[in-house]
């Protein structure tokens, strides 16, 4: 963990309510794709947990989804904007564990850690299919740029407006041979994964409401197999054997 | 120069900087970001006879200027933090500590502080009353000035070690508490403890926090927390550290000033892990600029 200051550089709109910004600073704690930063903004008295979609060494992408104050006052910060950031929060994947062709499931905002993921796995010869599930189809961002990073992409929307009609779970059921999985988004798709008969393992990225984000407060704290975990601090990277619903 | 040291009866600090229990761990995380070793003390999380899980998520709500949390004093167990937590701290700061103990039975407290009479770098037991009593219908041991006196005894009557109760706000007179705890033997207290509150939240039209109420904490309490501090300074003679929203140099000596000794800083680790580094760092010129040269002097100056 570090705390350090990041200056905001740009902004670009991807959908109604979804944002891409770039913070330039030092990235020196972030160690692995999954991992979360938690960004200080005036007049809010608990930081914003966010995670890192991709990183550089000076620089942090984000993807946004305004839901509260919060996040509208993020994606309303001016290019120059200082943020004072914790960064390189949680455990992060360990994508070494998937075997050779994983599959990475994402839904709506929760595919933002997912492209720093497949961008590393393909660097590590890894080769991932990726499955992004939006609810309709102007809800969906981000396609190019996994396209962009060679990975073989499927995409399901609610009402069928885009790629398949249902849900991420219909898109991996259409790629039996692919037993591992890296999860990230609302908690009903989780479980819904989780749930699938053809996986054998898989990482699950979880969401809480933090008072640090760095492991002091227990404020995240959730029951595993393996005792209590943080959110935060041991997450939010959590193992299929010992998820607990 | 400034001088920052200060006394808890006869515990002496180096300076009134002390994090406060549940927002610190067992200080692991901080030891990451700065040497601990410029703190005055550290309070350690509140720690329990057994193991506690805790409660179900979620568990901490945003307010304006503060935070609702209702984590229920997870903690591994005192037995866990003596064997794993007591050699770190050994390892990652060098000055005295402050043992948090929490308990549900009388017998608890004082088993939980007996525990920790052979440690010396527990410096004073802070004892958490605003647990509930299991054998009086989970009412709270501090809301009750004869059960704050009768926890105050069983503790006393097991250590050697000075004992600040830790009150809780939720009280119509805090005054008459302390006055409870002093005349049962207590050699400080510490105040406050969070104030019970609740958030709704509009799209589930449910309780934001899963356990229904949470402890305010955090700046939006810190004028409570002032005034209970003077109303307690004007009622007893024992040292106070007060406790309560302070999140800068100026407003430790304001709470200094209505009467603590020495000073926890709570909820502002939580927005800004180096908050206590930084009132640390800003103490000596906020003094100078107050005219003191003893900071120790602020203590009650405003009576
Ligand atoms: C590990 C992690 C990674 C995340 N990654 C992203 C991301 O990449 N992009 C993104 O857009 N969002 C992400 N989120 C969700 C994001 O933190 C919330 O949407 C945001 O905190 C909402 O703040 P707000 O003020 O807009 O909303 P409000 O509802 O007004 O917030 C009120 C309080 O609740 C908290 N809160 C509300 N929703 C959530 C939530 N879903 N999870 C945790 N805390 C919440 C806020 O932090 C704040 O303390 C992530 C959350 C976690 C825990
Ligand atoms: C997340 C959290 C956990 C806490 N846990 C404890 C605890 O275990 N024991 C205790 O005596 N007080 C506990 N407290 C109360 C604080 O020590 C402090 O009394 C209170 O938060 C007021 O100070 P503040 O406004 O600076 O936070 C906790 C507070 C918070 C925010
Ligand atoms: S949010 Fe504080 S421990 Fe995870």
């Amino acid at each position: 963990m570090k705390q350090s200051l990041f200056t905001l550089e740009h902004t670009r709109q991807l959908t109604g309510d979804t944002y891409e910004l770039v913070l330039s600073g030092d990235t020196s704690a972030v160690t692995a794709p999954g991992q979360f930063v938690n960004i200080q903004l005036p007049g809010k008295f608990l930081r914003r947990p966010i995670s890192i979609c991709n990183w550089t060494e000076d620089a942090l992408l984000l993807l946004v989804r305004v839901v509260g104050e919060g996040t509208h006052d993020l994606v309303r910060c001016v290019p120059g904007t200082e943020l004072d950031v914790l960064s390189g929060l949680g455990n992060g994947f360990d994508l070494t564990q998937g075997g050779a062709h994983p599959i990475l499931l994402g839904g709506g905002i929760g595919i933002a850690p997912l492209y720093g993921l497949a961008q590393r796995m393909l660097e590590a010869g890894v080769t991932p299919t990726v499955g992004l599930g939006f609810r309709s189809g102007k809800d969906a961002f981000y396609l190019e740029e996994f396209s962009k990073l060679g990975c073989r992409l499927l995409v399901a929307t609610e009402d069928g407006q885009l790629g398949t009609k249902g849900f991420v779970t219909d898109l991996a059921k259409n790629v039996r041979e692919c037993d591992y999985a890296f999860v990230c988004g609302p908690t009903p798709m989780l479980k819904a994964v989780h749930g699938l008969g053809q996986l054998t393992g898989g990482q699950f990225s979880f969401e809480a409401r933090m008072g640090c984000g760095f492991g002091a407060c227990m404020g995240c704290s959730v029951p595993t197999t393996n005792g209590y975990k943080r959110v935060c601090k041991d997450g939010p990277i959590l193992y299929k054997e010992e998820i607990v619903w | 120069m400034v001088n920052l040291s200060v006394r808890l009866g006869d515990v002496e600090l180096k300076n009134p900087v002390i994090p406060a229990s549940g927002t610190f761990g067992y200080g692991r995380e901080y030891a990451e970001l700065y040497d601990l070793d410029i703190l005055g003390s550290f309070s350690w999380k509140g720690t329990t006879a057994a193991p506690r899980p805790g409660n179900p998520q979620p568990r901490i709500a945003e307010t304006a200027a503060g935070m609702l949390n209702a984590v229920g004093l997870q903690n591994p167990g005192i037995d866990a933090v003596i064997a794993e937590e007591v050699p770190n701290i050994a390892r990652i700061f060098h000055g005295p500590v402050i043992a948090n103990v929490g308990g549900f039975s009388l017998q608890e407290y004082a088993e939980n502080c007996a525990k920790l009479n052979d440690i010396d770098q527990v410096a004073i037991l802070e004892v958490n009353i605003s647990c509930p009593n299991v054998h009086a219908g989970g009412k709270n041991f501090g809301c009750d000035p004869h059960a704050a006196a009768e926890v105050t005894r069983a503790v006393k009557a097991v250590t050697k070690k000075p004992v600040f109760m830790k009150l809780t706000p939720n009280v119509t007179d805090i005054a008459e508490i302390a006055r409870a705890c002093a005349d049962a033997g207590a050699d400080g207290l510490c105040l406050i403890n969070t104030l019970l509150g609740m958030r709704i939240d509009l799209k589930t039209k449910r309780p934001l926090i899963a356990n229904r109420t949470g402890g305010l904490s955090g700046p939006a309490v810190f004028p409570v927390a002032v005034r209970m501090v003077w109303d307690v300074y004007e009622a007893v003679k024992l040292p106070i550290i007060g406790c309560g929203g302070v999140s800068s140099a100026e407003d430790v000596c304001e709470m200094m000033l209505a009467g603590a000794s020495a000073v926890e800083i709570g909820a502002a680790n939580l927005r800004d892990p180096c908050a206590c580094k930084k009132i640390i760092e800003a103490l000596p010129a906020v003094c100078e600029r107050l005219g003191v040269e003893r900071i120790a002097d602020l203590t009650g100056a405003a009576h």
